[in-house]
């Protein structure tokens, strides 16, 4: 008898425990964080949209050197990128204090046209669960986690806007 | 019978149970992330790496986070086992150090727990995280933040700090509330002038068991900030002030503190400036009277000058002094078009920025208790820091792509690293970072630097190559080399190799060699890493 009640329970707890892994099937949805926009207005990670088609968001700082190369190597061809497939780029600066007033001049000097918005408290990043920039994201229309990466290597934008094609339908 | 009842109500309500739970189940998400730094260090003490009798040290933490709807929980379980070389020795065992939850409702948010939050620039409060650095002031307590309006954003909290595996005796509370006019008056929604106003309070209360010193138990601290804007210009600035606030940090003086930075800024199509100052007098704000160093800080008072990431730009990192420093930091970014007999074919970045510190004036006061009087238009005549960068960016064509840098430094190591008597260290630095794309996939990246100093340990050279096959391996080596070291003995070479492989957000990566204290930067990212000899093993993942 006691065999059985504890099959029972032991069974029962399985299917509770295998319960969270069906669920992360799905990619993590994008949570409605507060950031800021480079002119200083409250802005909700919500409305982080793109009318269906995919979102890349990316988070660097002005400090790190990969991310930099990253976003310019993307920039390259970011009017291409839109072109075919209307994917659109947010990048997220974790610049803390010390270098957030500098996200807009910097970016405006590198001719980024991105949508940058600061996460100057990281409530974002941890949110995202992101370790260390770069740390990338591909997010579907329906705004969840296709696939990220993190670290930068030349030729993994290559492989990114490969990625954007498939999620776009191209 | 009746046993065989029970076991069919008990399995009857959990099937029930269970499809209520998938339910809830199906709209929560789990998610968190990993990261293991581990180290095997052998005995080196031509470099000065301290014998380590665990031989094999290791820091571990994840994150869990829960989200369902407008409800988020989460933990972090940190594990030193012992600590990293570098890392403060209190942080030694394992266990649940950060765990909160988050409802949101409408316009109110309420975290239990652990929090991090920061009020304007910092200046009065923030508590963060660096993990890399063992830097962790979390709160632990309640903190609230409302937006009854548009436009409008109050922050509360109380609460006290996170210290190693405790918190630290000191309770702190704040208010902040900031302000948009263009959303709070539809009129001004237009204007091409836009303004930001800001103000918090900050207090510290800690029990005064001092047998002969009347000290203050509670101690407040105020700050106003203000953000304007005008198409592509903006200014923002914030002023603090704290009461008396003895301390150790301080030698126990009652003289109130102030800071005070302002920033300008200019960003137009291919070109950003900005202009920033800072005062800072008297200026540690702890959360308990004795802490020094990294501890209990409740406010953050960041250094102007550039970050820098270059191996031998970081021999002398400039840190911000909180008992007194002035100085200022201009910047520029400038793209020269493509096209142009500067701009080339693609184009071409530059960037300067240049800064300078200086004590703040002095003078002895009237009163000894208030240690020393000051004037805002008196200039230090101790000279902290000077700088200047220059960096130029250049994609010469589709496989080569350069980078060229030139810093000056001037570092006053006895104030900054705390050895009186040492003079002031004169270096310069020449860095060439040359990418060679040979396929789609493969590349190449070497980095040559040099530092010459009279002072200090005299010249360095660095040299470092690394490959890279997207998206997942890179290979990299460098040798740090001393010499130029007036002491034979002491010109070092750190030679060092690293092998690295990431799939997605998961990323290990293993190296052996010496390393010199400083900021680590290889495949693409960033982290301190002390004085040793051995192998190091790191992976990161996101799951």
């Amino acid at each position: 008898m006691k065999n059985v009640f504890l099959l029972i329970s032991a069974s029962l707890l399985l299917i509770f425990i295998s319960q969270p892994l069906w669920a992360q099937e799905k990619g993590q949805k994008i949570p409605s964080i507060k950031v800021k926009t480079l002119n200083g207005q409250m802005f909700d990670t919500d409305s982080i949209v793109n009318d269906g088609k995919p979102i890349i968001i990316s988070f660097w700082a002005t400090w790190c050197k990969p991310c930099v190369t990253e976003l310019n190597a993307i920039a390259e061809n970011y009017a291409e990128w839109q072109e075919q497939t209307g994917v659109r780029l947010v990048a997220i600066s974790i610049d803390d204090a010390r270098t957030a007033g500098s996200v807009k001049p910097f970016a405006s000097g590198k001719n980024w046209e991105y949508d940058i918005y600061l996460d100057t408290n990281g409530d974002f990043k941890r949110a995202m669960n992101v370790n260390t920039v770069p740390h990338t994201f591909l997010i579907s229309s329906s705004r969840e986690v296709i696939s990220q990466h993190t670290t930068f290597a030349p030729g993994d934008e290559e492989k990114l806007f490969e990625e954007v094609k498939k999620a776009a339908g191209k | 019978m009746i046993r065989k009842l029970i076991i069919f109500c008990l399995a009857g309500s959990g099937l029930m149970g269970n499809s209520l739970f998938a339910q809830i189940l199906n709209n929560t998400g789990v998610h968190g992330n990993f990261e293991l730094n581990a180290q095997y260090y052998d005995p080196d003490s031509a470099i000065g790496a301290p014998v380590v009798p665990e031989k094999m040290l290791s820091n571990g933490f994840a994150n869990i986070l829960i989200t369902n709807g407008r409800f988020t929980a989460g933990i972090r379980y940190e594990s030193y086992l012992n600590a990293l070389q570098g890392f403060d020795p209190r942080y030694t065992g394992s266990g649940i150090t950060y765990r909160y939850a988050t409802y949101t409702s409408d316009e109110l948010e309420v975290t239990v727990g652990n929090f991090y939050d920061q009020f304007g620039n910092g200046l009065v409060f923030r508590s963060y995280e660096e993990r890399s650095l063992g830097y962790d002031n979390a709160m632990d307590g309640i903190r609230l933040r409302y937006n009854p309006l548009a436009g409008v954003y109050l922050k509360g909290f109380i609460g006290k700090q996170r210290s190693y595996f405790s918190v630290g005796p000191g309770i702190v509370r704040g208010i902040d509330g900031e302000f948009n006019t263009a959303e709070i008056f539809k009129s001004l929604a237009d204007k091409k002038t836009r303004v930001i106003l800001g103000g918090s309070f900050v207090s510290k209360f800690q029990k005064d068991d001092d047998p002969l010193l009347n000290l203050p138990e509670n101690v407040g601290a105020y700050a106003a900030r203000i953000n304007l804007l005008h198409g592509g210009f903006s200014i923002n600035a914030e002023y603090a002030y704290k009461y008396n606030d003895p301390s150790t940090v301080n030698n126990l003086i009652y003289k109130y503190g102030d800071a005070i930075y302002v920033q300008l800024a200019y960003a137009a199509k291919g070109l950003g400036l900005t202009l920033s100052g800072k005062r800072i007098d008297n200026m540690n704000f702890r959360s308990d009277r004795s802490a020094a160093v990294q501890d209990l800080n409740i406010n953050f008072l960041p250094a102007l000058p550039k970050t820098q990431t270059y191996r031998l730009a970081t021999v002398y990192p400039y840190a911000t002094q909180p008992n007194g420093e002035e100085g200022i930091n201009a910047e520029l970014f400038y793209t020269f078009k493509a096209k142009t007999p500067l701009g080339g074919r693609y184009g071409t970045g530059i960037s300067i920025n240049t800064s300078a510190i200086n004590s703040i004036f002095t003078s002895p006061a009237s009163n000894d208790t208030l240690g020393y009087e000051t004037d805002y238009l008196k200039l230090g005549d101790v000279t902290y820091y000077r700088d200047l960068n220059v960096e130029i960016t250049k994609k010469v064509n589709q496989s080569w792509k350069l980078i060229l840098t030139y810093i000056f430094q001037e570092y006053n190591k006895d104030v900054v690293e705390g050895k009186p008597g040492v003079q002031n260290v004169h270096a310069h630095i020449g860095i060439a970072d040359i990418t060679y794309k040979i396929n789609t996939k493969n590349s190449i990246r070497a980095e040559l630097q040099h530092l010459a100093t009279k002072q200090d340990h005299q010249d360095w050279a660095m040299a470092m190559l690394e490959y890279t096959i997207s998206p997942h391996w890179f290979f990299s080596v460098y040798d740090e080399y001393n010499y130029g070291n007036e002491i034979k003995d002491d010109r070092i070479h750190f030679l060092n190799a690293a092998l690295g492989y990431t799939r997605k957000a998961n990323r290990i990566t293993l190296g052996y060699g010496r390393q010199r204290a400083g900021l680590l930067c290889v495949g693409g990212v960033c982290r301190f890493v002390p004085a040793s000899n051995g192998v190091t093993l790191s992976i990161t993942s996101t799951f």
